[in-house]
C-alpha cells in the first residue's frame, strides 16, 4: 500500500534526527483509514436500522463491532509503540537502479510486531513482521536518477495492523551514524555504450605503441552492475545461469590514466558516465588505473577499494556534499 | 501426499461469510443459496488458474440476480428483498476480490448481513451463534492484512479484540439513549402466524396441531388464581353463518358497563409478537383501555382489547383488574340483543331442542344447566381428531359425531342458547398456563387456546360458560394432555409430561424469559425504569449523555492502559523453537536428566543419550533439528518436525 503522499503535518519543522529513535506515543499519529470510515458508516446504518426495527440484538452487535474497532485502534499504535529505528548503511548503486535504503527496527518488547512498513513519495516497501525481542529490516526501494548523495529527506513508518480500519504513522528524517542525513550514494549512469579504453597519456611510450583498440575479445566474467547489455554473453549466460560479460582485451601490462579532459564528450554529467564505464571496464580488465577529475586526483591502483574511491568521487563530484 | 492447494486469502473470506448466511440460507430462497455456493467454488477454482472473468459477465450476472430478486420479492430494498440481494451480489463479488480492500469490504457486507439476521430472529442460541460468525469475520480481517496469516495467532487476537470490546459494547448497550418506535415503515412480514384466528370453523379441519410456541408469559403480583379460573380473553365472535364463526361487522357502539366485584388482580403480560392486533386480558382492567407503552388500543364494549396496530414486537404490559365483574347487567342495548340472538338457517333439531327447553324453563340459567347436563350425561367425548362434520354442523355434532373440542362445545352450546333465546356469544383466547417455580411466573402457550361461550342472564350480565369444561373437566383443572383420551396423547420423550425433564425445561424458559425481558425486550421503558433505579438522574436524556462520556472515558482509560501496556521481554521466550525445546527439556527432566544451567543444547544432547542409549537417536534428532532452528535460518517445515518429534518422544518416554 502507498500513500499518495506522505502525511504532512505543516506545524513540525523537519528535524533531522541522528542515532536510534525510539518510537513514542509523542511520535506516533493515528486516524481512520478510507476503509474505517466506510466501516464507520456502516456501523451508523446498522445503529438507524436497529432503532428504526427495534432490534436489541442489532444495538449489541453493532457496539460490539464498534468497540472492536475502538479496541483495534489501540492496537494499531501498540504495533509501532516502542520501536527503536536505527539507519543502515544502503548499498551504493548507479543512477537509474533501483536503491535499497534499509532501517533497522529493533523489538525489545515481547510482542510481535506485524506488518510494519515504510512510506515515501518515491519509494516502493513491502511490510514486515518484526519478532518479539528481535530486530527486522525495513527496505525502502526507490529509482533515483540524480547521482551524488541522496537523501532520504522525511519518510513514514506506518501501520494498519490489525483490522486495517486505522492507520498509525510516524514521520521520521534520519541521519545516519556520520551525521549523514539518511540515504544512498548514487553513482553515475555508466554511459551505454563501449568506447575503448582511452591511450595512456603516461610515461611509457612502448606501451602506447603496443596497445590494441581494445576489441579483442579476451573471455567472460560474471556480470557487475553497471556492465551496459551489450557486452553481456547472453548465450553464455543461458548455458550457465548467470549473467556473464565478455571482456575485450585492454593494455594489459600498460598503466592507465583516465583524465576528465580525454572523453569525447564535453558535458560534465555525459563526461562523468564515460569516466565511470571506463573505471568499471578497466577495473574487469584487472588494470592499474588513476583518475584525474577538475580539483581531484587518485593515484595509481586496482581492486575493489580503489574503485569504490574513484566512483564515490565521480557521484560526489561538483556536488555541495563531497566534502566528505 | 498431494495438497489441495486452495487459495488462502479467498478461502479466509468465503468460510466467515458462509458462516454468516448460513442460517440467512434457510429464509432465502434456494436459488440465491445456490448461486452464492456456485460463485464460491468457481471462484476458488478461477483463483487457482490465475483467470479473471470479463467484466460484461460479472455486470451481466449482477443485473441477472437484481432482476431475479425483483421477480421474487417485487422490490430490492427492504429486509428481504435487500438482503436477498446482498447476499446474492457478494456471491458475484467473490469472482472479482483482488485486492486486500476488496475483501475487507466484502467483510463489511458480512457484517451488515450478520446484523440484518436478527430480523428473522433474535432467540439465545442464535445470538450465541453469532458471536462466532462475528469471530470469523474479525479473525478474517486480520488475517487480510497479512500474506500468510498465522492461524492460531490470528485467532488469539481475535479472541483479544472481541474480549476488551466487550465492556465497551455492554455500556453502549445499556446506556445509549433507547428511541421508540420505527424510523420508517416495518417490515411487512408474511411469516405464517400461529395460535389464535380471528374465525373458527368446527368441523372444517378435523385436526388440530399442538404447539409449545410460547404465546406469552405472566408475572402476578398479586397471588395467582387457580388455573380453573384462568381465563385469558382475546377475539370475542359474535356472528355465525352455519359453519364459521367470526365478527363480520363492528360491533354495537355501546359504551363499557362493567363493574368489578371480587378479587383485584395485578399482573404483567410479555406478550410474543403474534402479527395481530389483538391483546390478552385477564378479569376486568381498572383503567378502560389499559394504557399501552407507546402505542394507541381501543377496548371494546364486549372487552375485546385491540392495538391500533399489529403487534410485531414483543410487547410487555401491565394490568391493575378484578376477577370477578359484572359487564352489562343493568340490560342490554337492542341492537347488541339482535346480533347475539341471531341464528342462520339451518340445524332444525338443534333448534327443536332449544324451543323445547325455552317453553319449559323459564330461567335462562335453568335453560343453561339444562344445556351442560346434555353435555355432561350424554355420550359427549373431548377429542383432538373429531370427525368432519356435514352442512348442519351444529346438528351432526350435537346428534351423531359428539366428539370434539373446544371450538365444537363452544359454538354448538351458543347456538342452542341463541335458539332458546338467550343472548350468547364465542370468546377465544387462552385458558390456563403453566407455572415455573423458579422464576415464579406462568407460561401460556398456543396450545392454551380455548374457545368458551359467554351468554346473557338477566340480572347477571355476561357469564362465562365454559361447555368444554362439561365434557373434559381435566382440560380446564389440569390442561390439554391431561384431557385427551389416552390413544391422542402427543407420544415421544419430548412431551410437556415428561417429570424428568421439566425442570431443565423450566431453567431454559426461565433463561429464554429472562434474555426476552432485559435484552430482547430493553426497550425505552425497561431502560428508564432500569437506570432510574440506579439513579434518577441516569433515566433522563442528559443523564445517560452524561453516564455515558464519563463510563466511556474511563473504560477507554482502562482500555488504553491495558493495551498499550505492552509486555516487556521477559525470561520467557517466544520463540516457537525454544518453547518446543524447553518442553523437550521438561519431558527429559521428568524421566531424571536435568540439563545444567550452562549447559549447550549440544553437550545436553551428548550426556542424555549416554543416559538414556534407548532413546539416543530422537534425542540427536530433536537436539541438531533444535540447533538448525535457532541458529541457522528458521523454517516452518523443520519446526513443524520438530514439534512431531517432540511429540512423539512424549510418548516413547513411559518405558521409563
Amino acid at each position: 500500500m502507498k500513500l499518495p503522499a506522505l502525511p504532512y503535518l505543516p506545524w513540525r519543522q523537519p528535524q533531522l534526527e541522528r542515532g536510534p529513535i525510539q518510537l513514542t506515543a509523542r511520535r506516533l499519529y493515528i486516524l481512520p483509514t478510507r476503509s474505517g470510515l466506510v466501516f464507520a458508516l456502516l456501523l451508523l446504518g446498522l445503529l438507524i436500522g436497529a432503532i428504526n426495527y427495534g432490534l436489541s440484538l442489532a444495538y449489541l452487535f453493532t457496539f460490539w463491532f464498534a468497540g472492536v474497532a475502538v479496541v483495534a485502534m489501540l492496537h494499531t499504535q501498540r504495533n509501532l509503540s516502542g520501536l527503536r529505528l536505527t539507519a543502515k548503511a544502503g548499498v551504493p548503486v548507479f543512477a537509474g537502479e533501483s536503491a535499497r535504503l534499509l532501517l533497522e527496527a529493533d523489538n525489545p518488547s515481547g510482542l510481535k510486531r506485524l506488518r510494519v512498513d515504510l512510506t515515501h513519495p518515491d519509494g516502493v516497501s513491502e511490510a514486515a513482521d518484526i519478532p518479539a525481542g528481535g530486530k527486522a529490516d525495513l527496505a525502502l526501494n526507490l529509482t533515483v536518477a540524480q547521482r551524488g548523495w541522496h537523501a532520504l529527506g522525511r519518510f513514514g513508518i506506518y501501520s494498519t495492523y490489525p483490522l486495517g480500519l486505522f492507520r498509525c504513522w510516524s514521520v521520521l528524517e534520519l541521519s545516519d551514524a556520520n551525521a549523514m542525513p539518511f540515504g544512498v550514494l548514487i553513482y553515475p549512469k555508466p554511459a551505454p555504450d563501449a568506447l575503448p579504453l582511452p591511450t595512456t597519456t603516461g610515461t611509457d611510450p612502448d606501451a602506447a605503441t603496443s596497445h590494441t583498440d581494445g576489441d579483442d575479445f579476451t573471455g567472460l566474467r560474471a556480470y557487475q552492475a553497471g556492465d551496459t547489455p551489450r557486452r553481456i554473453a547472453w548465450k553464455a549466460a543461458a548455458r550457465s545461469q548467470h549473467l556473464l560479460t565478455k571482456q575485450f582485451s585492454g593494455q594489459r601490462g600498460s598503466t592507465l590514466h583516465l583524465n576528465w579532459s580525454q572523453t569525447p564528450e564535453k558535458d560534465t554529467e555525459a563526461r562523468l558516465s564515460r569516466l565511470t564505464r571506463w573505471v568499471l571496464d578497466a577495473h574487469a580488465s584487472n588494470l592499474p588505473f588513476a583518475l584525474t577529475l577538475p580539483g581531484r586526483n587518485i593515484g595509481m591502483g586496482m581492486g575493489e577499494l580503489h574503485l569504490r574511491t574513484c566512483l564515490e568521487a565521480l557521484a560526489r563530484y561538483g556536488k555541495s556534499d563531497a566534502a566528505n | 501426499m498431494r495438497r489441495i492447494d486452495l487459495d488462502l486469502p479467498l478461502l479466509w473470506l468465503i468460510l466467515p461469510l458462509a458462516l454468516v448466511l448460513a442460517p440467512h440460507a434457510l429464509a432465502l430462497p434456494l436459488w440465491i443459496s445456490l448461486s452464492w455456493l456456485v460463485f464460491a467454488v468457481v471462484s476458488l477454482h478461477s483463483a487457482k488458474r490465475k483467470r479473471s472473468w470479463p467484466t460484461w459477465l460479472k455486470m451481466l450476472l449482477s443485473l441477472a440476480g437484481i432482476a431475479g430478486v425483483l421477480l421474487q420479492f417485487g422490490t430490492i430494498i427492504g429486509p428481504q428483498g435487500g438482503v436477498a440481494l446482498l447476499v446474492f451480489l457478494s456471491g458475484a463479488k467473490l469472482l472479482e476480490t483482488h485486492t486486500a480492500r476488496d475483501r475487507l469490504g466484502l467483510l463489511f457486507v458480512g457484517c451488515f448481513l450478520l446484523v440484518a439476521y436478527f430480523l428473522n430472529s433474535q432467540s439465545l442460541a442464535m445470538a450465541g451463534y453469532m458471536v462466532f460468525a462475528a469471530g470469523a469475520l474479525i479473525a478474517a480481517m486480520i488475517a487480510n492484512t497479512q500474506p500468510m496469516p498465522d492461524l492460531r495467532a490470528t485467532l488469539g487476537t481475535t479472541g483479544r479484540l472481541l474480549l476488551q470490546a466487550l465492556p465497551l459494547a455492554l455500556l453502549l448497550f445499556v446506556l445509549f439513549p433507547r428511541l421508540q418506535g420505527p424510523l420508517w415503515g416495518l417490515p411487512q412480514q408474511n411469516t405464517a402466524q400461529s395460535g389464535l384466528s380471528d374465525r373458527m370453523s368446527p368441523g372444517d379441519f378435523s385436526q388440530i396441531t399442538l404447539s409449545n410456541e410460547i404465546a406469552f408469559r405472566v408475572e402476578f403480583a398479586t397471588p395467582a388464581p387457580s388455573p380453573s379460573v384462568l381465563y385469558w380473553r382475546g377475539p370475542v365472535l359474535w356472528d355465525f353463518d352455519g359453519r364459521t364463526w367470526q365478527t363480520r361487522l363492528s360491533v354495537p357502539p355501546d359504551p363499557i358497563r362493567a363493574e368489578g366485584v371480587r378479587q383485584p388482580l395485578s399482573y404483567a403480560i410479555t406478550l410474543e409478537p403474534h402479527r395481530q392486533r389483538w391483546l390478552f386480558l385477564l378479569g376486568l382492567p381498572r383503567e378502560r383501555p389499559p394504557s399501552l407503552p407507546g402505542m394507541e388500543s381501543t377496548l371494546g364494549p364486549d372487552l375485546q382489547w385491540l392495538s391500533k396496530n399489529p403487534l410485531n414486537q414483543r410487547l410487555r404490559y401491565q394490568i391493575e383488574a378484578d376477577l370477578d365483574y359484572r359487564l352489562d347487567a343493568h340490560g342490554l342495548s337492542a341492537a347488541t340483543r339482535a346480533r347475539t340472538l341471531a341464528l342462520p338457517q339451518g340445524n332444525p333439531q338443534t333448534r327443536t331442542l332449544a324451543a323445547q327447553w325455552a317453553s319449559t324453563h323459564g330461567d335462562g340459567q335453568a335453560i343453561v344447566d339444562q344445556a351442560l347436563n346434555l353435555f355432561r350425561n350424554e355420550a359427549f367425548f373431548y377429542s383432538l381428531k373429531p370427525p368432519l362434520l356435514g352442512e348442519n354442523s351444529v346438528d351432526d355434532f350435537l346428534f351423531v359425531s359428539r366428539r370434539g373440542f373446544c371450538e365444537h362445545y363452544a359454538s354448538a352450546f351458543v347456538v342452542l342458547m341463541r335458539a332458546a333465546g338467550i343472548p350468547a356469544r364465542v370468546v377465544t383466547g387462552y385458558q390456563g398456563g403453566e407455572r415455573n417455580p423458579l422464576g415464579d411466573y406462568w407460561i401460556v402457550r398456543q396450545r392454551d387456546a380455548h374457545a368458551w361461550a359467554e351468554v346473557w342472564l338477566e340480572n347477571q350480565g355476561w357469564t362465562r360458560v365454559d361447555p368444554t369444561a362439561a365434557v373434559a373437566p381435566d382440560r380446564v383443572e389440569r390442561g390439554l394432555d391431561a384431557a385427551l383420551p389416552a390413544g391422542e396423547r402427543p407420544a415421544g420423550l419430548m412431551t410437556l409430561n415428561a417429570n424428568w425433564l421439566m425442570p431443565l425445561r423450566q431453567s431454559w424458559d426461565l433463561i429464554n424469559n429472562q434474555w426476552n425481558q432485559w435484552v430482547l425486550g430493553y426497550n425505552q421503558d425497561r431502560q428508564r425504569q432500569f437506570l432510574a433505579r440506579l439513579n434518577p438522574f441516569l433515566a433522563t436524556w442528559q443523564g445517560m449523555a452524561w453516564g455515558l462520556a464519563a463510563a466511556g472515558g474511563v473504560l477507554m482509560l482502562a482500555l488504553a492502559l491495558a493495551v498499550l501496556a505492552i509486555p516487556r521481554m521477559a525470561g520467557k521466550t517466544s520463540d516457537p523453537a525454544s518453547r518446543l525445546y524447553n518442553r523437550f527439556c521438561r519431558h527429559l527432566r521428568r524421566a531424571g536428566i536435568v540439563r545444567g544451567e550452562a549447559e549447550g543444547p549440544a553437550d545436553f544432547a551428548r550426556r542424555a543419550a549416554v543416559l538414556r542409549p534407548d532413546l539416543a537417536d530422537s534425542i540427536q534428532q530433536i537436539s541438531q533439528l533444535y540447533l538448525g532452528l535457532r541458529y541457522g535460518d528458521s523454517d516452518r517445515a523443520n519446526l513443524l518436525e520438530l514439534k512431531r518429534l517432540i511429540r512423539r518422544f512424549r510418548f516413547q518416554k513411559p518405558g521409563h
